[in-house]
């Protein structure tokens, strides 16, 4: 059976205190105030689940050695697009064959467990990719903005390399509503919190774990890791405790640092286990909604040699505080911010011109020239350099994978931005190369020609007339 | 090279409407006010016009597509009219389209009109617009201001200057144009500033601050051009020729090759070596007599000055602050307040910059007129330091 052979996650850099939240809220629900610890994971403003997805996946696949993917899974319920498959996107902006088997798996908390046991028992021969990523949106001074957070988590399904392998799985499916989006909301509605712990995890779950560990053979007791994703603070441990798992083994759903990531949550907490176990550890992994789905892993000898290239606490410590509110707010359309009539300007995507230039708008992908060997972006007909200007002459050329240094820069405050100042600059890529584009997560300061940079896909604008939005890649400054 | 221009085309009359937030005026009444001094200065009758050259930047918010909107505005009588659009050198363009037409014996007489409407868009600065189809899905979504500001960090980082020292410089450009057109009333802007106002205002695009960009404004001007044989012959004097008239066009290497790194505009230095050629010019130091440059930001200015080799290279700064181009300086560079107080209405500029060395050369520039000028250059720019248009053209006197 394919295993685990490697993951990593995403994390938004910007975590917005709660306090903050609970100031400007408590005028209405005093009760924030009891939840106001610590700080959650929020989107820049050209964030979404598909750019996240793409951060996690391209971290998971730089810690092996060219695997070669066959499938592609992403798994989530607040995809941007609900007829475009997002999952190609992310396969395109990873430069992964056109050939994958992709596939969108959404409509549920349980949406990447869902998608790791349909891998797990596919018997696919090849390397398959299963990201989960979510970018959640709530109502403005709710206990959900309270606790849940953005992130996104990905594995590398292989048969080579395996670090955890699967022991047994166990799947429940029961319409138990403990909340719900329909067609025509934005947000969720759900349900008295206590009732979902007492009918819903507590009644679901251990029903689950005993025939899992039946069909194992194993005892609880031998149970390492318990991963029961969940925005309540105290349910891991009373389910754990019914079940007879022991309290040291709960997996934090990391509330207070990073909120909880909706269905990308399984595989961030799965992520964050793996980063420090030992062989030969086992971790029951569940996820719960609509019923529950519940993995039971193995670690292997492998898993001593491997190291994830950015793994939850490295991805954790990478943060910037953000303190306002109403950034946050206004970054996820929960207000209509006035943002002048620079920002008026219609961004319609000619999507035949899109469909022309994709493989520099997704891919990244520039030319190298065969006659003269000048590497450039983008790629046109004629070779750029002056002394040799030869036709159709440039093979492929991927720069996403780059590091560049700023060559020129600016801070623009005329033109729309939706968090100015608007960064931009001439960027010149190691090996060759140079374009002009926009840098984003900027801090103040933190800028200068000879800076360095890496490439990361972004949204570049939203055609909100149209339900449209553009991707291209921006550079960020490296610490 | 081809043998060129020189003094093959003379100016007959040339006409320019007064600059600023023109609220009551349409694109049309612009053209009238600029054409209707032209057409007088000339001595000419509408009729005797053979053909015309309209510039225009900006369709959308000013006279839409085509010719039809000058010759509608003008009445012309259904001579040829041809649009031309080549983003901020549109002036220069239209004012090319006529002399080549003069120059190759197409015309005996020929007009170019420049015109723009930039304060119906209603907010400040530049319109926001496309820039084609392909370049709107990457590039940054980038103003003018932040397009020129990232020409000072590159030019900074080439030349090693530190950032005050720079940004004085850039001031002193400023502040010596907002002098110059405090004494012109056609300017839009016509008062003084301080150093310290220069320095100290908020920035637009780091490190470009708010003196540091030209105005935004309405406006129109105007040529007549025509050989100098015929010149004579309608009894005009003290004749104004072209002397060189060039263009030159960025190919893509400056944003996707390494062999430009940022610290200058290379149009400017291949139009201007191919103009002072087309001229006779070998010392351009000391053979022009008088600029007006592209100033659309103070550092477009400054690093224009070496690029058209008036300044020695990385050496702008001094001679900037050293007050080279001042008014009373060694060669005055916007004595009539430039793209900064005239703002730059786009279609307009480049003409009104020829119009204001051909009211030096005739002695007729009021308080702000220069002792003794002789050859005038103008560089009009299209663009973004990266991705340009840089015309250049230099008048004198017919010899």
């Amino acid at each position: 059976m394919i295993g685990i052979s490697a993951h990593s996650v995403y994390i938004p850099r910007a975590r917005l205190s709660k306090k903050t939240i609970a100031e400007a809220n408590s005028w209405f629900d005093a009760n924030l105030n009891s939840l106001a610890k610590g700080e959650r994971a929020i989107c820049n403003w050209d964030e979404d689940t598909i750019t996240m997805a793409v951060e996690a996946a391209k971290n998971c696949l730089a810690s092996r050695n060219a695997p070669s993917i066959k499938s592609l899974y992403l798994a989530s319920t607040t995809f941007p697009f609900t007829d475009r498959q997002n999952s190609v996107v992310v396969g395109e902006a990873l430069n992964l064959e056109s050939s994958i088997r992709a596939m969108d798996i959404g409509a549920s908390q349980r949406a990447a467990t869902s998608s790791l046991v349909s891998l797990l028992e596919s018997g696919t021969k090849g390397d398959a990719l299963l990201v989960s990523s979510e970018h959640r949106r709530s109502k403005a001074g709710s206990r959900s903005e309270m606790l849940w957070g953005d992130a996104s988590g990905a594995l590398l399904m292989s048969h080579r390399n395996v670090i955890a392998e699967c022991v047994a799985i166990e799947t429940l499916s029961v319409d138990f509503v403990d909340h719900y989006r329909g067609e025509e909301s934005d947000f969720d509605y759900d349900w008295e919190e206590r009732w979902i712990r007492d009918e819903g995890y507590l009644k679901t779950i251990p029903l689950a774990v005993e025939k899992l560990i039946k069909r194992a053979n194993i005892s609880v007791e031998q149970i390492k890791h318990f991963i029961l994703p969940s925005d309540q603070i105290r349910t891991p441990g009373a389910v754990a405790k019914s079940i007879g798992i022991a309290q040291e083994a709960i997996v934090d759903n990391q509330i207070a640092s990073v909120g909880v990531a909706g269905a990308a949550q399984p595989i961030v907490l799965l992520s964050k286990v793996l980063e420090v176990a030992g062989p030969g550890e086992y971790i029951l992994l569940l996820g719960f909604g609509q019923g529950c789905d519940a993995v039971l892993f193995k670690t292997t000898k492998e898993i001593v040699q491997y190291k994830p290239s950015m793994g939850v606490e490295k991805a954790i410590a990478n943060r910037r505080e953000e303190t306002n509110y109403n950034k946050f707010l206004s970054f996820n359309s929960l207000i209509e911010k006035d943002i002048g009539k620079r920002g008026e300007v219609d961004k319609q995507t000619y999507l035949s011109g899109y469909n022309r230039r994709k493989d520099l708008l997704t891919g990244f992908i520039g030319g190298k020239c065969r006659v003269c060997g000048t590497v450039q972006i983008p790629r046109e007909k004629y070779c750029v350099n002056p002394e040799c200007n030869a036709l159709d002459s440039q093979d492929d050329y991927c720069f996403s994978d780059k590091l560049g240094t700023v060559a020129t820069w600016t801070a623009d405050r005329l033109t729309f931005d939706w968090n100015p100042p608007a960064y931009f600059g001439m960027v010149q890529f190691d090996g060759g190369g140079k374009i002009m584009m926009d840098f984003t997560e900027v801090e103040e300061g933190k800028i200068d020609t000879g800076s360095r940079v890496s490439v990361h896909f972004r949204v570049r604008q939203f055609d909100s007339v149209r339900g449209f939005r553009k991707y291209f890649w921006k550079a960020i400054i490296k610490d | 090279m081809a043998s060129g221009i020189k003094d093959k085309v003379v100016i007959l009359g040339m006409g320019c409407s007064k600059f600023g937030e023109r609220w009551e005026s349409s694109p049309s009444e612009l053209m009238v006010e600029a054409f209707e001094e032209c057409i007088q200065d000339a001595c000419i009758e509408r009729n005797q016009i053979d053909a015309a050259w309209f510039g225009a930047g900006i369709d959308a918010f000013n006279v839409g597509a085509s010719a039809m909107p000058l010759a509608i505005a003008l009445r012309l009588n259904y001579i040829p009219v041809t649009k031309v659009e080549n983003m901020c050198a549109t002036g220069t363009e239209a004012f090319r389209g006529a002399v080549y037409a003069v120059a190759s014996g197409a015309c005996d007489i020929a007009l170019a009109l420049g015109v723009e409407k930039l304060k119906d868009t209603g907010y400040g600065g530049l319109p926001q617009r496309s820039r084609g189809l392909e370049n709107d899905m990457y590039w940054p979504n980038l103003s003018a201001p932040g397009a020129f500001a990232q020409l000072a960090t590159g030019y900074r980082a080439k030349h090693n200057h530190n950032k005050e020292d720079l940004k004085r410089a850039m001031a002193h450009v400023s502040v010596k144009s907002h002098a110059n057109g405090a004494k012109n009333p056609k300017a839009h802007l016509q008062r003084e500033i301080t150093s310290e106002q220069a320095v100290n205002a908020p920035y637009i695009a780091e490190p470009i601050g708010l003196y540091d960009c030209c105005g935004v404004s309405d406006g129109s001007a105007c040529a007549i051009v025509t050989t100098p044989e015929l010149a004579k012959s309608l009894g005009k004097e003290n004749l104004v020729s072209v002397k060189a008239l060039q263009l030159a066009v960025s190919n893509g290497t400056e944003s996707s090759h390494e062999s430009w790194d940022g610290s200058y505009l290379k149009t400017t230095r291949i139009a201007s070596q191919r103009a002072y050629d087309e001229a006779g010019i070998r010392k351009p130091k000391e053979e022009i007599t008088m600029t007006e440059v592209h100033d659309c930001f103070s550092i477009t200015e400054l690093v224009t000055m070496e690029d058209l080799q008036l300044a020695e290279e990385g050496k702008g700064v001094r001679e900037v602050l050293d007050g080279n181009f001042d008014a009373d300086g060694k060669t005055p560079c916007q004595i009539d307040g430039g793209l900064k107080c005239f703002g730059h209405p786009i279609g307009a500029s480049g003409l009104r910059m020829i119009y204001e060395n051909y009211l030096q050369l005739n002695g007729r520039a009021g308080a702000r007129q220069l002792s003794d000028p002789k050859l005038g250059l103008n560089h009009n720019l299209g663009g973004f330091p990266h991705q340009n248009i840089c015309s250049i053209s230099i008048v004198g006197p017919y010899n």
